[in-house]
């Protein structure tokens, strides 16, 4: 059986229950500890270092962190705030501060900042002690957008799709001349001089979420891009 | 329901197949299984695109679909607890899972078993993560052939992992009991009805926890747990099953077949979230 070898092999594939250490390491993401053992806790791929163990996770919900750049969408207003529908677990909050760099005007109308249905690009300020979100859309970058095509994909997959220091990201950017907004939250938003270019990038996205946790796979998106683009020619 | 150990009346009515008096090495259930044998076993992972997680399996005839939602903010509110999650189950039978057509409103039998799977499930999940959140599991029988509560669990388990819920380990249910005062696993819908007894099991199989036990009819204690441990056998098997279910959805092979060469060095690796480059 599995769980009486002392570990898995890197970037194996585990179940949740499974024994992914025995003995003492630090427990990194995805994984909990019963006395010596070290399970995981997703379906995913674990990971060893040398001083902890964690599984990079292949189906898993958004998880909101401080920092974080989500892309979401209003589906309430309420006295001075927004809610907004980031994918996590609750509705996401960003008060009128947050929203416009001016003074506060009793005359201010909140739809003409941000109405019901609008998708924004948003970044995570705070997280208070009841784990509501705040959200704020000042900054570079951020704000109401009016454009685009969104896509979702499983949050635990963006970190591949942006590739080592954007590397993958930007070779799509760069390939289909198209500008791509990724969210934290698994939303991508994508907007590109033609209709083609953008279903491009939806169709390598799709492929990158499908075949994320194999490797070499900077190199056969790119060839992959290449090919799309001899087709469309 | 309890029938009184075999007279010769009872044996008179069995079909054909089982009407060889009861000896050990002869005696064959209803559809040829012998006792220690689970039905056919079929589970599939990610079926639904619309649900977070879902699963379908089947389990001889069983046909039974399941799709699992959340973590989600809890409607209506006050259900929800503030220091975890509330798991939510729905178990349903379609109208056409049986012969004679069922009704589709909830009946008394399928809130009992929507109870059941909570409490079978809840044990494996990791409720405090999500506190004031709610996690749906929805069962859809399609069509029914005995043993569904097991089944349903079965699907639940692989689909609740698929949704990307921690999880302590799967669960893996299968039911025991006995016809003609012999012991047997995973019984069909005749076992289930013309038996002795039946009892499902739900065990954590790497945890070596019994998750639910519930029991109908009469058995001896030494027959009680011959059967348990039967059942535990029978979990087991079950398992390996849910766990190739889940593999399968990502095409992954293991190493044994592939090694090493497939996970180079030069391919960067998973990498904590960097600063998101949105343009």
């Amino acid at each position: 059986m599995l769980n009486m070898s002392a570990n898995f092999q890197d970037r194996e594939i585990v179940i949740p229950g499974d024994v992914v250490y025995e003995g003492k390491i630090r427990t990194g993401e995805n994984t909990y500890r019963d006395q010596d053992h070290v399970y995981a806790t997703r379906l995913g791929l674990v990971n060893y270092s040398p001083d902890n163990v964690y599984v990079v996770a292949l189906s898993a919900g958004y998880t909101p962190l401080v920092g974080d750049v989500v892309i979401g969408q209003v589906v309430d207003i309420d006295l001075g705030e927004w809610k907004i529908d980031i994918g996590a677990q609750d509705l996401a909050v960003m008060g009128i501060p947050d929203a416009v760099d001016r003074p506060f005007r009793t005359e201010f109308n909140m739809t003409r900042v941000l109405n019901i249905g609008d998708t924004m690009i948003a970044k995570i300020v705070d997280i208070d002690r009841r784990r509501t979100v705040i959200l704020s859309i000042l900054g570079q970058g951020l704000g109401w957008v009016n454009e685009g095509f969104l896509m979702h994909i499983t949050p635990s997959k963006i970190p591949r799709l942006i590739g080592k220091k954007g590397s993958m990201i930007n070779m799509i950017i760069r390939e289909t001349g198209c500008r791509v907004a990724i969210g934290q939250n698994g939303r991508i938003l994508i907007s590109g001089p033609n209709r083609e270019r953008e279903e491009m990038v939806v169709k390598t996205v799709t492929k990158i979420e499908q075949e994320a946790h194999t490797s070499g796979l900077t190199n056969r998106t790119q060839e992959y891009l290449r090919q799309l683009k001899e087709r469309s020619r | 329901m309890s029938k009184k150990p075999t007279t010769k009346k009872t044996a008179a009515r069995k079909p054909a197949a089982r009407s060889k008096k009861p000896k050990v090495d002869s005696w064959k259930r209803a559809d040829g299984r012998s006792f220690d044998e689970l039905r056919p076993l079929k589970i599939e992972s990610g079926v639904l695109p619309n649900a977070d997680g879902s699963a379908y399996i089947e389990m001889g005839r069983n046909k039974i679909l399941c799709g699992v939602f959340g973590p989600r903010e809890m409607h209506p509110k006050h259900n929800a607890k503030p220091n975890e999650a509330v798991l939510r189950c729905r178990y349903h039978m379609a109208p056409f899972s049986v012969d004679p057509r069922r009704s589709p409103a909830p009946s008394r039998r399928d809130q009992e078993i929507s109870m059941v799977m909570r409490s079978a499930l809840e044990p494996a999940v990791f409720l405090d993560r999500y506190p004031r959140a709610s996690i749906d599991v929805y069962i859809e029988v399609l069509e029914a052939d005995g043993g569904t509560r097991c089944a349903s669990i079965n699907a639940a388990s692989v689909a609740l992992v698929d949704a990307g819920i921690p999880m302590k380990d799967l669960v893996a249910a299968c039911a025991v009991g006995k016809i003609d005062d012999k012991i047997i696993v995973d019984l069909g819908d005749y076992e289930d009805k013309k038996g002795q007894s039946d009892m499902p099991v739900a065990y954590m199989p790497k945890l070596g926890k019994v998750t639910l036990l519930q029991m109908d009819g009469i058995m001896t204690a030494e027959e009680n747990e011959r059967a348990l441990n039967l059942a535990i056998d029978g979990c087991k098997k079950v398992y390996e099953v849910q766990r190739e279910a889940l593999k399968k959805k990502y095409g992954i092979d293991q190493p044994q077949d592939k090694p090493p060469k497939e996970f180079p060095p030069e391919e960067p690796t998973e990498e904590p979230p960097v600063e998101e480059g949105h343009q």
